[in-house]
């Protein structure tokens, strides 16, 4: 059972994360991605780890895509031409490395067996998560909040017009 | 029985889509989601290696990792539309204008 | 296991029954209130005082022409009412509607009548769905390849970026008060007093951004009929648009269980214990389903009160008014928690 919902959410998050890099309209290459962070979500569920499984959702899902949509939209769903400037020496080579780091990852782990420690906080890992973010990682966290700030100024400063 | 392998084999085919997106594409915007696709994929990497060993250490990394990932898309957008502006397209191979 | 499966399928029915419901209940409402709101009479012919309107709207939808204009794009077209539809209809099966501790049906306990098993995250996947919904209006607005449909799924994806992230943290006071994100604790939490008390503010952020959420008046930018002639969903017709009118009328009514749920108090009246068993389970349903009733009146008393934001203001109000007093709201809370307050 647990085995079918892997190889269903992992063949659709290869599937549409193929969609989402090689078709040409922008639009679809963010509603492809959007189904590639469903299928990661389910696989979080399936590791036990149901706040990321949530926050996978509500962030990638819910923040980050939306807000590429609409730069999308906003810019009118700009494509670039194919023909221009092909490099096809470049594109063989960027494909060659691509598929080498796919191989390379495939082979290396498909030997890791073993279905790891059980963890207590399987499934209901709010609460361990939050006193971890708190308690030993609490400068990591502080950090990223100021990263937070400054992008959100950087991306005011960038996009601002000049009167 | 799904195994740590399976989720380690499923993490690096996704991030080599993501590294294959990023070299091959010149959209600015499929550019960024290949980037995207990336992050995302070590994420799973870092769940199934915190599943390996029982503790919760990988899922708090995997917490900063989204907090990142949403400061880099805002500034990676913010960028896209500066460039549109002055460009009129976000080819980025016509982003020449610092290149020796 | 079979057991199990039939009584999700009772409580299935029975969510969708009251939700399928509430959706012609409501648009009679709608009418009939904004009529009399505007010293009018509103429908008033087909039925008891207009009561079959509703039906007489459907038969009319389901028999009209299905256009589909040339000039959209095809695929996201049909997807866009769907996924409206869909994540509508999928918010609402972790919201613990009644009481039902004890009662057990075939030997299956109740625990809420929330239909999924009772999630721990429960209000983090609320929150992750609702924030789906947005998909079907921009995709709504992409596909029909018109530019006021186009202005519209603009303004409506700003605009929920902006909102969602008020009504996150104004959710946020609530779950450091509960400790928990579990749905059914926070309804128990609020036993003797409700979370719409102590933290007024985060209920007020909450309310504001809930009618930004669902784009409704004063916030339905991605509408608005005297401007962008009806915004997104300009080019869709027959049972295509009655879907997207489907699912506003039933994101009102997720938002506003929501609200019930986690500021007032769900299925609690202060000062009445309920009785257990199958009497306290209607009780308590009742009781949830008054104060949602309320709140749905209060989207159309408001609709039809105050006039629309303009584009610059909905944005205005949304960063510099409401997430600092979201943010207000959780020191508040904060505030409390370490004296003890509550």
């Amino acid at each position: 059972m647990e085995l079918w919902v892997f190889y269903l959410a992992a063949a659709a998050a290869v599937a549409s994360a193929l969609v989402a890099v090689t078709h040409r309209n922008p639009v679809i290459n963010v509603l492809a991605l959007i189904v590639t962070f469903f299928c990661v979500a389910v696989n979080f569920a399936l590791m036990g780890a149901d706040f990321l499984a949530g926050a996978q959702v509500l962030i990638y899902a819910g923040a980050i895509l939306v807000l590429f949509l609409f730069v999308v939209m906003l810019l009118g769903a700009p494509t670039v031409s194919a023909e221009e400037n092909p490099r096809p020496i470049q594109k063989t080579l960027g494909a060659f490395l691509a598929a080498l780091v796919a191989a390379a990852g495939f082979f290396f782990f498909r030997g890791f067996s073993g279905e790891g420690l059980a963890s207590p906080h399987a499934g209901v890992t709010t609460h361990a998560l939050g006193r971890l973010l708190v308690g030993p990682h609490l400068f990591a966290f502080e950090l990223v909040s100021v990263v937070l700030l400054a992008a959100l100024i950087g991306a005011l400063v960038l996009v601002k017009r000049k009167h | 029985m799904v195994t740590i392998g399976h989720y380690l084999v499923l993490s690096s085919v996704l991030f080599a889509i993501g590294a294959g997106g990023v070299l091959l594409r010149r959209n600015g915007i499929a550019t960024l989601l290949g980037i995207e696709l990336m992050l995302n994929a070590a994420n799973v990497a870092f769940v199934a290696f915190a599943k390996q060993h029982g503790n919760l250490e990988g899922q708090v990394v995997v917490f900063f990792v989204m907090a990142v990932a949403a400061a880099e898309v805002a500034v990676g957008l913010a960028l896209l539309v500066a460039i549109f502006r002055r460009l009129q397209s976000i080819d980025v191979d016509r982003l020449s204008a610092m290149r020796w | 296991m079979w057991a199990e499966v039939g009584v999700t399928a009772f409580k299935l029915a029975v969510i969708a029954g009251v939700l399928l419901t509430v959706v012609p209940v409501m648009t009679w409402v709608e009418r009939r209130g904004a009529a009399f709101i505007q010293d009018r009479l509103g429908p008033n012919r087909v039925g008891p005082w207009g009561l079959l309107q509703p039906v007489a709207d459907a038969v009319k939808l389901l028999f009209k022409e299905d256009v589909t204009p040339a000039h959209v794009s095809k695929g996201l077209y049909f997807l866009a009412p769907a996924i409206a539809v869909f994540v509508a209809l999928s918010t609402f099966i972790v919201i613990p509607f009644a009481k039902a501790e004890g009662i057990t049906l075939f030997g299956v306990p109740l625990k809420g009548l929330i239909v999924a098993p009772d999630l721990n995250i429960g209000v983090l996947y609320l929150l992750a769905l609702s924030s789906i919904s947005v998909y079907g209006i921009v995709l709504a607005g992409w596909a029909s390849n018109n530019k006021y449909s186009l202005l519209g799924g603009l303004r409506s994806s700003a605009q929920l970026i902006s909102y969602e992230l008020a009504m996150t943290l104004a959710v946020l006071g609530v779950l450091l008060a509960n400790g928990d994100l579990r749905l059914t604790t926070i309804v128990e939490h609020q036993g003797k007093l409700w979370n719409a008390v102590p933290q007024f503010l985060g209920f007020l952020v909450f309310l504001v951004a809930a009618f930004a959420e669902t784009n409704r008046l004063p916030f339905d930018l991605a509408e608005a009929e005297n401007e962008l002639v009806a915004g997104y969903h300009v080019e869709f017709s027959s049972m295509k648009f009655a879907a997207f009118m489907m699912s506003e009328y039933i994101n009102m009514t997720t938002v506003s269980a929501l609200a019930t749920t986690l500021y007032l108090g769900g299925w609690n009246l202060p000062g009445v214990s309920l009785p257990s068993g199958w009497l306290g389970l209607l009780l308590s349903f009742a009781i949830f389903f008054a104060k949602v009733g309320f709140l749905l009146w209060l989207f159309v008393w408001v609709r039809w009160t105050l006039p629309r934001f303009r584009f610059d203001q909905l944005m205005r109000l949304g960063w510099k008014g409401l997430i600092p007093l979201a943010l207000l709201n959780l020191l508040w809370v904060s505030l409390g928690l370490t004296q003890g307050w509550w």
